[in-house]
Formats: structure tokens, C-alpha cells, sequence
């Protein structure tokens, strides 16, 4: 377990030094020109917007940071052969890609928690002043993080045993999947048989649902998020991010690298 | 290793079937609160979308269409959102006829099923017919709202009217502009026009919809036929009759028992008149549509 | 855990990829290899280029899994991984985190040891200076050339002071000078009473250092023991080197080639003293003569033909 520390750690010193954290600067600049542009038209709903834009553009970075290093964490190091004196120490394979994917969260936690910091600023700026009712913007970034985790953890085990470009697509697109899932309990009893219809509404259960991360409106809006769905939320990405990494460490356990 | 999984992947599939009901049922009733749609104005969205406005229309139509579905899923009957959704649907694409033909019906019928403002649905149609003119179906569903839910027949008759003057116009329109100009709301004409939603629609739940109307019509028709049969029985025997049975013993009054389009036989009720009967499914639409009328 | 026992020792391993469409085609990369290293030897592992001496290494770290065969370091299964705490291994063409200084690299390969801080950092260090990379230690690896990185991934191999190293082609890359340091830290594993196991191509090496070598051609083990033991002890003629100053048509010269200004002559043992006598008599100055031995190289090119030719064979007459 310890190993897996260990490479957490240098897997987040690898993200530092890589300047992947250069796009908080980008997110800065963003959000410093909405704020000002929001400020100067003063449409009365200042809030929203802020608070709508910043989380969408948290999301979006995030994601594209899990997708792209998520898929990267194992690929890179079996392409570049990095990975051979590092099985060759007393660590075990399992141990490693927990250790990937611990760093790669850890990193989208920094990430994440530096955005929302510059969320606040600019909601300060625009509302002169922050209220209590705003503490659910926390909360809102908070599961999108919850979300980037189950992402890297998919597109670690898609890059186990795939090509890394099929690994990025089949994550996006079971990231895409995974916002209409609720649609699919809603399916018109006409469009297919009765047994079909139970299949698909009981798929829809267990493939992973990113819509229930989403309290946008309710940030946007200040209202409160209930500790249950916090709770709820935070076991759910728990379970299927355990889930998804033993599969990863299974597969990845019994293949034969280059 | 394989071991593992084995037990992991069962377990984690029943926690996490467990965790998403549970997450759905906190969810639902935080959104029953209060639907939201961030930007309301259809023409900052469309300068917003750029070149890519039809596509953002596509998504929006999308939108309603899941609004809509989950809001009959979920019994609820607030339908707040239909009309600004629709309206930024339009004002990004104009020429999305489905839109259109979705917002005529379900803007203008009341609840239940519908959000109870034809005055909008009016509004939504006129908008369709200004970007595509020669649309002869958007006439029919003009008319269509003033006939049903406005009762304006001389509106309604101009519209049949017009719709029937434009290509590919089917040759009832022209009937049936004349038809309600002469006799204003009758049993065939709404039929007929249910009916032909009911057929031209791919829309399901428009289908659904126009299927459950017309049966209603069809019922209130046969009920209305039975009234006039237990009149004469009354004038013949001076007293109302007190089951459907009564008639068709009386011969030429009534030809056999007649049953309501889902197979249940009418009844009738305390005051002598004819009714749907209470196991049928069509009881329980006509009272809800009834109970929304009148609030 | 045996003292004595074998430092390695490997067991009918086989490997085979599938290839071809579908994958039905099996190609065997290592068919029934038998072979054991001692402990306190160094052990050279020879073969062309694809014999199957990367394969076998690879197998051995768990980095690929036989597809028969079983084999055991320092008395455990290779699936051990608490056996790695005892082992050290150098990859082919090592590659490490570019991003990273030398020093960073190899303190981070440390902390997989349970070192603790003060010991990493004087091990590094210690390890840096035997490598001969002392000064590039804060310099990140993307700017390192092929050799400072061959030996990066030597002292790592080396750093915590492992029981058996295990070497991939540990002189790929290196300039003489390199080259001369790496046998020098292998001698010097040996005589710290480590066993040494790696793999060349570069046969002068394989003399030089080994105790024991195993030879691979085409997947299969075809000879194992000494360097010397390999090839046939016998003589097979006498080199005569000599100048002549003035032309001569004695029929010997025909047979000499020419360098310069020497002739190499190569005569049977037995006519030595005759053709001596001729070059005397054609006034040619003798510079040296010398035993022409069989060298380990020539057994090992007649493995290589032999097997080339046994492939050709089978593809003319079909499969």
C-alpha cells in the first residue's frame, strides 16, 4: 500500500512539472472577463451567470484533464517503457495504478480547489459581497471533482487494455452515455418490447450516471444542497470507482507489456 | 486475481444499484421545487449560438421533449417551462416544424396533459406560419386551437379556410372550414379532426394524446345518443329508464348495449343520464380533464 | 532460503506470441529454455539480436508471463514481488522519467527499499559518483544522452545493494570509456560476492567477465560453460607475421595477405618449420608468431548460419 503512496506523489510532481497546471491561467483569464463584462451590463442576474459560467468551465477543464491524463497515466509509461524499473522493485501491479490514479486525483483536487477560489473572487467582485447561501457553490465543485475521480478511474481501466486513442473515446463517450442514462428509464413503452424495456431500465441503473453530480441550477440560485445527496453522492463514486479499479487491476495484472 | 472480481463486481453492481435509487429519490423531490431555465430570451441564445444555431435548436427541441416526458412520468402537472423552451426551439430554427406542431397541441390543452395557455399556443402557430407559409398543416393545427380550446368558430373556419388554399392541402380542409362556419362545435367535425391527428402524427406522445381525445369525443357522442334514447323512453313511459338494458328491450330505442371505446358498457347515472362507466379508464381522463377545466 | 542453491534457476520456460490474422499463428520466442545461474558467478547470457535473451529477462521480472515453464530466483517463484527487495535489473534501452533530475530518479527508486531519508540521499549520492554522473545530478534526465541514461539505470539497478543484478545489454550505447566502467562495477559486484547475470551481443565482453555463458540462437539454449569450455581447445594453425622488403616468388607469398607493410601467413602446425625456413630464404623479416585458436565468436557465427539455414530450409519446403 505504501507503494502506492509513492507513486501517487510522483505522479502529482509529474502533473506540476508538466505545466499542466497552466490551465488555471487560462480559467483566471476567463473568469476575470466575464466578471467584468457581467459587472458592466448589471442584468440582474449576475449571480447566475457567474456562478454558471465558472462551474461549466471547471467541469469542462476537468474533464479534459481526467479524459486526456487519465488515459495518459498507464499509456505513457507503457509506450515510454518507464514503467520497467519500477515493476522491477518491490512493488505490485495493482499498487501502481492505484498510485496513478490517487496522483491524478490528487491533482484535480488542487486543480479544482485553486478554480473555485477564483470563482469566489470573482463572485465577490460582481455581488460585492458573499453570502452564506453562497457555500453551496462548495458543494457544486465538490461533486464535479467526485465525477473527474470516476472519470480517471474509467479511463484508467479503458487504457489497460486498449490503445490510448480508444481509451479517450470510449471514456468520452461513456461520459456522454453516462448524462442520458436517466432518459433511458423514461423510454416510451412502444419503442420496444416489454423485455428489452426491463433490461434497459435496469442497465440504466448500474451504468454510471454523471447527472446526479449536476446542482448547477441549484448554485446558480443559492439554494441548499442536502446533506443526504452529498453523502449519497460521495458513496456512489466511492463504490464505482472501487469497482472500476479492481477491474483495472485485474486486467491490467495479467498483461504481458511490450 | 480473479477471485477478486468475482466478488468485487457483484457487490459493487448491488451497492451501486442501491446508491442511484437512492440518489434518484432525493433528486426528484428537490426538483419538483422549481424547474429552471437559466436564459429565457430566445433571440440572445440565437446570437449566442452563432453559425450553430439549428443545431442548439435541435438541442433544444430535445430539451422539451425530455421536460415534457418527465413531467407526465413524474404526475406533475406544472408545465411552466413548455413555452420558453419552445420559444427559444423556434427562434433558432424556424423552420423546426415538429416544434411547432408539439406546442399546438400541448401548449394549448389544458391540464393534465397540456399547459392550459392556447393564447400562446395561438402565438407559437403564427410564428410557424410566418417562416413557412405554404405549411398547410400548421393552418389545420390553427384551427385546430381555436375550434377546441379557444371556441372562436369564425377564427377557426378562416383558418381551415386558408390551410386548405395552400400545396398538398388535403380536400377536407376546404370542408371543413365551411362545415364549422355553418355549424360551429359538432360531433363530427371534432372526430374528424382528432382523428386526423391521431393518424398524420409520428410523435408518440401526441399520438397517445390525440387517441385518448378522440375516444372521449366518441364517448360523449354515444352518451349524448343515449340521452336521446332514455328522452323518449321518458315521453313513452314517463319515467327515466334506469339501466341501458331497459333500452334495448324497448326495441327500435336502442340497438343493442353499447360499450365505450375501451369495451366498457355505458351506465346510467342518478339524474337519468348517460355515463362512462367507473371501472372504465376513460372515467378517470374525462374527470381530470374536468377537474383542471373548471380550476 | 538455500545459501548454496542456485541464484537463478529456470525450468522448460517457453513463450509464444500469436501473430498473423486472428491471431492463430503462434511464433515461439522461447521454446523449453533450461538453465540455471549460480550463485556468486557472473553469468552471460549470449545471442543475436531476437534469440530470445530480452524475452527471457523480461519473463524473469514479470514483466511477461510464460506461456509454459516455470523458474525461481533466490528460491522463490518469480510471481514474488517481495523477492525484487533482493534483486536489481537494468532494462534494455532504460527510459525514465524525463521530467525528472538524476538524483530525483534515483531517490524515488529508493523509497521503494524502505530506505530511510538520510540513508537514500547518501546511497544516491554514493551511486551518482560510481557512475561516473556526479556532476549531472541536478540536471533533468530530457537532457541526458543514451549513455548518462544507461547509467542512470545502472545505479538504480544497483542502489540498494541487491543480492543478484540482472543487466539488459548493460554496454548498449556506451563509448569505450563507458564500456570499461561498466566491467569494472560488474568485477566489483563480483568480488562484493554478488551475482551478476547479463546479456550481450558484444562477444569480447562475454569472455572477458564471464564466469559462465549461455548462448541462444533462434529462441533455443544451444551450448552453456565456460568461454573456453565452449570452443574446441585444439589448435588450428599458426599465424606467421613477417615483412619482406624485396619481391619475392617463393609460392608461399601467394597464399600471404598483405597489410601495409606485413604479411599474415596462416600455415598447418605441422609445416611451421618449413615455411620459417622459406621466408628465411627469401629474406623476409619474421615479426611474430602465433596460435590461431578457435574463438568464441566463430562458434557462435556457425550457430547462427546453422540456424538460418534450418529456417531457410523449412520455409522452402513449407510450413
Amino acid at each position: 500500500m505504501k507503494g502506492a503512496g509513492i507513486v501517487a506523489l510522483n505522479t502529482f510532481r509529474e502533473a506540476v512539472r508538466d505545466r499542466v497546471l497552466y490551465n488555471l491561467v487560462f480559467f483566471a483569464l476567463l473568469m476575470i472577463a466575464a466578471s467584468v463584462i457581467v459587472g458592466q451590463i448589471s442584468i440582474g442576474i449576475e449571480q447566475s451567470v457567474i456562478v454558471s459560467l465558472g462551474l461549466s468551465a471547471i467541469s469542462v477543464i476537468g474533464l479534459l484533464i481526467a479524459i486526456f491524463l487519465g488515459v495518459a497515466l498507464v499509456s505513457k509509461e507503457m509506450d515510454k517503457r518507464t514503467l520497467y524499473a519500477l515493476l522491477a522493485k518491490p512493488v505490485r501491479r495493482w499498487e501502481f495504478l492505484l498510485g496513478k490514479f490517487g496522483g491524478l486525483v490528487l491533482t484535480l483536487a488542487v486543480n479544482t480547489a485553486a478554480m473555485t477560489l477564483g470563482l469566489l473572487l470573482a463572485m465577490l467582485y460582481v455581488k460585492h459581497g458573499l453570502e452564506r447561501s453562497d457555500a453551496v457553490v462548495f458543494v457544486a465543485v465538490y461533486f464535479i471533482w467526485l465525477k473527474l475521480a470516476l472519470i480517471v478511474a474509467l479511463a484508467l481501466l479503458f487504457s489497460c487494455y486498449t490503445t490510448p486513442i480508444l481509451a479517450i473515446l470510449f471514456t468520452a463517450g461513456l461520459y456522454i452515455v453516462g448524462l442520458y442514462v436517466q432518459e433511458l428509464r423514461n423510454l416510451p413503452p412502444q419503442v420496444m418490447s416489454p423485455e428489452m424495456a426491463a433490461f434497459t431500465k435496469g442497465l440504466s441503473y448500474l451504468l454510471p450516471n454523471f447527472e446526479n453530480f449536476n446542482v448547477m441550477a441549484m448554485a446558480a440560485h443559492g439554494q441548499t444542497v442536502p446533506s443526504t445527496l452529498i453523502l449519497q453522492n460521495t458513496l456512489y463514486t466511492v463504490v464505482y470507482c472501487a469497482v472500476v479499479l479492481t477491474a483495472a487491476a485485474v486486467v491490467f495484472s495479467r498483461r504481458n507489456l511490450k | 486475481m480473479t477471485w477478486v472480481l468475482l466478488a468485487v463486481l457483484p457487490l459493487g453492481f448491488a451497492g451501486i444499484w442501491h446508491l442511484q435509487h437512492g440518489i434518484d429519490a432525493q433528486r426528484a423531490s428537490l426538483s419538483e421545487e422549481r424547474d429552471d431555465l437559466l436564459l429565457r430570451s430566445g433571440k440572445l441564445m440565437r446570437a449566442m449560438s452563432l453559425e450553430y444555431a439549428p443545431l442548439m435548436a435541435d438541442i433544444y427541441w430535445t430539451r422539451v421533449v425530455q421536460y415534457y416526458g418527465n413531467k407526465r412520468v413524474r404526475k406533475q402537472t406544472n408545465l411552466d417551462l413548455l413555452w420558453p423552451l419552445l420559444d427559444i426551439t423556434t427562434t433558432l430554427d424556424p423552420n423546426l416544424l415538429v416544434a411547432y406542431r408539439f406546442g399546438a397541441v400541448f401548449l394549448s390543452q389544458a391540464a393534465p396533459s397540456g399547459a392550459g395557455r392556447p393564447d400562446l399556443a395561438v402565438e407559437l402557430i403564427k410564428r410557424g406560419i410566418k417562416a413557412n407559409p405554404e405549411y398547410w398543416r400548421l393552418y389545420e393545427d390553427l384551427g385546430f386551437v381555436y375550434y377546441f380550446d379557444l371556441k372562436d368558430y369564425p377564427k377557426a373556419s378562416a383558418a381551415f379556410e386558408e390551410g386548405s388554399k395552400q400545396p398538398g392541402a388535403q380536400v377536407w380542409m376546404k370542408v371543413m372550414a365551411a362545415k364549422i362556419a355553418a355549424e360551429g362545435e359538432s360531433y363530427a367535425t371534432s372526430y374528424y379532426l382528432w382523428k386526423d391527428i391521431y393518424e398524420s402524427t409520428s410523435d408518440p406522445s401526441v399520438k397517445k394524446n390525440a387517441l385518448i381525445h378522440l375516444e372521449l369525443v366518441q364517448a360523449k357522442e354515444d352518451c349524448r345518443q343515449i340521452d336521446l334514447a332514455a328522452d323518449e323512453y321518458e315521453k313513452r313511459n314517463g319515467r327515466r329508464p334506469t339501466r341501458l338494458g331497459e333500452l334495448v328491450q324497448a326495441g327500435q330505442l336502442l340497438p343493442k348495449l353499447l360499450k365505450d371505446p375501451e369495451g366498457y358498457p355505458y351506465v346510467l347515472g342518478e339524474n337519468g343520464k348517460a355515463e362512462l362507466n367507473v371501472d372504465s379508464p376513460l372515467l378517470e381522463q374525462q374527470l381530470l380533464f374536468e377537474h383542471f377545466k373548471t380550476n | 532460503m538455500s545459501m548454496t542453491g542456485p541464484a537463478i534457476e529456470i525450468e522448460s520456460l517457453t513463450k509464444e506470441y500469436p501473430f498473423g490474422f486472428l491471431d492463430l499463428k503462434k511464433r515461439k520466442s522461447l521454446e523449453g529454455l533450461n538453465m540455471q545461474v549460480e550463485t556468486g558467478e557472473v553469468f552471460g547470457f549470449i545471442g543475436p539480436n531476437g534469440a530470445g535473451k530480452s524475452t527471457t529477462i523480461k519473463l524473469l521480472m514479470g514483466l511477461i508471463f510464460p506461456t509454459a515453464g516455470s523458474a525461481r530466483i533466490l528460491g522463490k517463484p518469480i510471481s514474488d514481488v517481495e523477492m525484487h527487495r533482493d534483486i536489481g535489473y537494468l532494462p534494455e534501452q532504460p527510459y525514465f522519467y524525463d521530467y525528472l533530475t538524476a538524483t530525483e530518479v534515483l531517490d524515488y527508486f529508493a523509497r521503494f527499499h524502505d530506505l530511510k531519508a538520510a540513508d537514500r540521499k547518501e546511497r544516491v549520492q554514493g551511486m551518482l559518483k560510481k557512475v561516473g554522473l556526479e556532476t549531472a545530478g541536478k540536471i533533468q534526465l530530457r537532457k541526458y544522452s543514451k549513455g548518462m541514461l544507461q547509467r542512470v539505470g545502472l545505479a538504480q539497478a544497483i542502489l540498494h545493494d541487491p543480492k543478484l543484478v540482472i543487466l539488459d545489454e548493460p554496454m548498449s550505447g556506451l563509448d569505450p570509456v563507458g564500456r570499461r566502467e561498466v566491467r569494472d562495477i560488474i568485477l566489483e559486484l563480483k568480488r562484493d560476492g554478488k551475482t551478476v547475470m547479463f546479456s550481450t551481443h558484444i562477444l569480447s565482453d562475454a569472455e572477458m567477465l564471464c564466469d559462465r555463458v549461455g548462448v541462444i540462437v533462434g529462441g533455443k539454449l544451444r551450448g552453456v560453460g565456460a568461454p573456453g569450455q565452449m570452443v574446441d581447445m585444439k589448435t588450428q594453425g599458426m599465424e606467421i607475421v613477417f615483412k619482406l622488403a624485396a619481391a619475392s616468388s617463393a609460392p608461399l607469398l601467394a597464399k600471404a595477405t598483405k597489410t601495409g607493410d606485413s604479411y599474415r601467413l596462416v600455415v598447418a602446425e605441422a609445416e611451421l618449420y618449413a615455411a620459417i625456413e622459406q621466408l628465411r630464404v627469401a629474406g623476409a623479416e619474421i615479426i611474430s608468431v602465433t596460435q590461431v585458436r578457435a574463438t568464441l565468436e566463430e562458434f557462435f557465427m556457425n550457430l547462427v548460419e546453422a540456424d538460418r539455414a534450418q529456417a531457410a530450409a523449412v520455409e522452402v519446403s513449407g510450413k
